[in-house]
C-alpha cells in the first residue's frame, strides 16, 4: 500500500504546487512509483508546472463521475517513467468533488503507487478538507511571514480533527516545509526567523527552500525544479526534503548561513 | 459655540459577558404561561435579577402577539433584555433589542438551579441544590489558530501554546505551559478570583470575570514574560513569575 501525502497551507501562493511537483519528481527519481494529484478544481496549475497541459484529456472529476477510468486520466511524465499526474478539471464545478468519489480514487491509487501526493487548493473549504481527508501524512508549506504561519497553524488544527486518521483516533504525521526563504531578507530581519516559525507551529521541519529564480525558470519550461536543474539550490533542498519524507535522517542547513544551526533544529526535531 | 471636550477623564467602556437564561415559549402562549407560573411558584425568584432572553425562532406570531407576551412576562417580574430569532417585521421601537450570536452553555453553568426546559410540555421539578466537585480540563497539545476551548465548569490547563487566533474560555482559571498568543478568558461565568497563568505572554486579549485587556493595553515590559494575572477591583493586575 502506498503512502498518501497532502501538500497544504491554508494561505494561497506559498508554493504548494511547486512543492508537490518538485517532491513528486524527486521521489520518482529514486525509482519509486509516484502520482501527483491536483485537487485545485477550477484553478488547476499542477499540469502547467509538470509541463503536461497539452496532454490532459480526462481529469479527476471525470473519474469521480464515472465518465473515465483512472487509467485513462493518468498522464505519464515524458522524462520519468515512474511519475504520473492526475489533473484537476478546469471547467467543472468543484461541487463534483464528492467525499465518496475522492475516497474511491485515493484507495485505487494507493494500490498502484508508492506515493500519492495531493496538491491542495488554498483555503479551508471543502476542496482543502477533501484533499487532506485520506492522507497518511501532511506537508505543511509555510513562508516565513506571520499570515502564512497563522494560516498553517489553522490547517494543522484541521489535520488533527477533520481527517480520517484523526477521526480514527490516530496521529497525523505532519512536516513543515519552509519555502521562499530569502537569506538577504532574513539577514535584515525582514522575515520571521526559522526558530520562531518552528516554535509557533511545533511540528518537525523537513526542509527550507530558498527563494530563487530557478523556480520560475523551471515552471516556465514546464518542469519540476528537481528535474529542470537538479544542481540548483532549491532543487537540492527539495531532494533532501524528499529523502526525509522517505524516512532518512539528515541535518538541515539554513540557506545563506555558512555553518548550519542544525544542532539546534535537530534537537527540536527529536523533541 | 461648540462645546469643548476638556474633561481629561476618558469614558470607560468595558466588555462583559453575562450568562442569560433563555426562555423559548411555544404556542398557545396562554398554556405556556400557566406552565411558567407553575415553575415560578416552585422556584421563587428564579428569574429575579437574571438577564432573560426570549427565543422566538420559528414561532408564527405577529408584533401584537409578541408585545402582549412581553407585557405578560413583565407582569410576572420577568424583564426581557433581548429577543433572539425574531423576524425584523415583528420587532420594533419600544421592544427589547434583537440579539444574535448567543452560544449555548452547559446546564450546570446556569448557576445553582438547573435550567428548566419549558418548551416540551411538562416542566421538570427543580432539582435539589447539589455542589458538584470542581472540574478541570487538561489539553496536552498546542491549541491552534481557529480553535476554541470552552469549559465553563472549571479550570483549563494547556501543555503547549495557544496560537494567535485561538481562544480559551474557562469558568475557572487558565494555566498555559507554553506561549499565549491568542485570547484567554478566565472566570467567564462571573468568578473574580479566577487567574490566568502563562509561560510566555504574547496575548491578543485577556479577560477575567468579563473585564478585558487588549494587547495594546498591556505593559510592554510584560511581553514575552512568564506572568500571572488576576483581578483587583475592576483592573487586571499582572506580575512576572520569576
Ligand atoms: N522557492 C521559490 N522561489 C521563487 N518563487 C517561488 C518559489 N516557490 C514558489 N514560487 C513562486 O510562487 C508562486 C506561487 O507558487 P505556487 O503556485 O507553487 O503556490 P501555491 O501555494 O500552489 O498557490 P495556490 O494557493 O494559488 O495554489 C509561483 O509563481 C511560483 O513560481
Ligand atoms: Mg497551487
Amino acid at each position: 500500500m502506498g503512502k498518501v501525502i497532502v501538500v497544504t497551507s491554508g494561505k494561497g501562493g506559498v508554493g504548494k504546487t511547486t512543492s508537490t511537483a518538485a517532491l513528486g519528481a524527486a521521489l520518482a527519481q529514486r525509482n519509486e512509483r509516484v502520482v501527483v494529484v491536483d485537487f485545485d478544481v477550477g484553478l488547476r496549475n499542477l499540469d502547467l508546472v509538470m509541463g503536461a497541459e497539452r496532454r490532459v484529456v480526462y481529469d479527476l472529476i471525470n473519474v469521480i463521475q464515472g465518465e473515465a477510468k483512472l487509467s485513462q486520466a493518468l498522464i505519464r511524465d515524458k522524462r520519468l517513467e515512474t511519475l504520473f499526474l492526475l489533473p484537476a478539471s478546469q471547467t467543472r464545478d468543484k461541487d463534483n468533488l464528492t467525499p465518496e468519489g475522492v475516497e474511491r480514487v485515493i484507495t485505487e491509487l494507493k494500490r498502484v503507487f508508492d506515493w500519492v501526493i495531493c496538491d491542495s487548493p488554498a483555503g479551508i473549504e471543502s476542496g482543502a478538507t477533501l484533499a487532506m481527508r485520506h492522507a497518511d501524512m501532511a506537508v505543511v508549506v509555510t513562508n516565513p511571514e506571520v499570515s502564512s504561519v497563522r494560516d498553517s497553524d489553522r490547517i494543522i488544527g484541521l489535520l488533527d480533527s477533520k481527517t480520517m486518521k484523526a477521526e480514527r483516533g490516530e496521529r497525523m504525521e505532519k512536516h513543515l516545509l519552509l519555502t521562499r526563504y530569502d537569506a538577504n531578507r532574513a539577514e535584515r530581519g525582514d522575515m520571521l526567523k526559522v526558530e520562531d516559525v518552528l516554535e509557533i507551529l511545533s511540528i518537525p521541519l523537513i526542509g527550507i527552500i530558498p527563494e530563487s529564480m530557478d523556480v520560475l525558470r523551471a515552471s516556465n519550461i514546464g518542469a519540476p525544479v528537481t528535474l529542470a536543474d537538479a544542481r540548483s539550490a532549491p532543487a537540492m533542498a527539495y531532494f533532501d526534503a524528499a529523502r526525509r519524507l522517505a524516512g532518512e535522517v539528515l541535518p538541515i542547513t539554513i540557506p545563506g548561513e555558512k555553518r548550519g544551526i542544525f544542532g539546534k533544529i535537530f534537537a527540536r526535531r527529536a523533541a | 459655540m461648540t462645546k469643548m471636550l476638556t474633561d481629561a477623564r476618558s469614558i470607560r467602556i468595558k466588555g462583559r459577558s453575562f450568562l442569560a437564561v433563555v426562555l423559548a415559549p411555544d404556542l398557545p402562549f396562554d398554556d405556556w404561561l400557566v406552565r411558567l407560573d407553575d415553575l415560578a411558584a416552585r422556584s421563587a425568584g428564579f428569574f429575579l435579577g437574571r438577564p432573560v432572553v426570549l427565543d422566538v425562532s420559528d414561532l408564527p406570531i405577529d408584533r401584537a402577539q409578541l408585545k402582549d407576551l412581553i407585557t405578560e412576562l413583565a407582569g410576572r417580574n420577568v424583564n426581557i433584555m433581548g429577543i433572539e430569532g425574531g423576524r425584523p417585521s415583528i420587532l420594533g421601537p419600544g421592544m427589547p433589542p434583537a440579539l444574535k450570536g448567543g452560544r449555548p452553555v452547559s446546564d450546570e453553568a446556569v448557576a445553582k438551579e438547573p435550567i428548566i426546559e419549558l418548551r416540551n410540555g411538562e416542566a421538570k421539578p427543580a432539582a435539589p441544590e447539589v455542589r458538584t466537585a470542581l472540574q478541570s480540563m487538561l489539553i496536552r497539545e498546542p491549541v491552534r489558530s481557529g480553535q476554541s476551548v470552552i469549559f465553563p465548569e472549571g479550570d483549563v490547563t494547556i501543555i503547549g501554546s495557544v496560537a494567535s487566533g485561538a481562544e480559551i474560555i474557562a469558568g475557572g482559571s487558565i494555566h498555559i505551559y507554553g506561549t499565549l498568543r491568542g485570547r484567554a478568558m478566565a472566570g467567564s461565568l462571573g468568578n473574580a478570583s479566577a487567574r490566568i497563568f502563562c509561560r510566555k505572554l504574547e496575548a491578543e486579549l485577556l479577560a477575567i470575570d468579563g473585564i478585558y485587556k487588549m494587547a495594546e493595553d498591556m505593559a510592554p515590559g510584560l511581553r514575552g514574560q512568564s506572568v500571572q494575572l488576576w483581578l483587583e477591583g475592576d483592573s487586571i493586575i499582572a506580575e512576572k513569575l520569576i
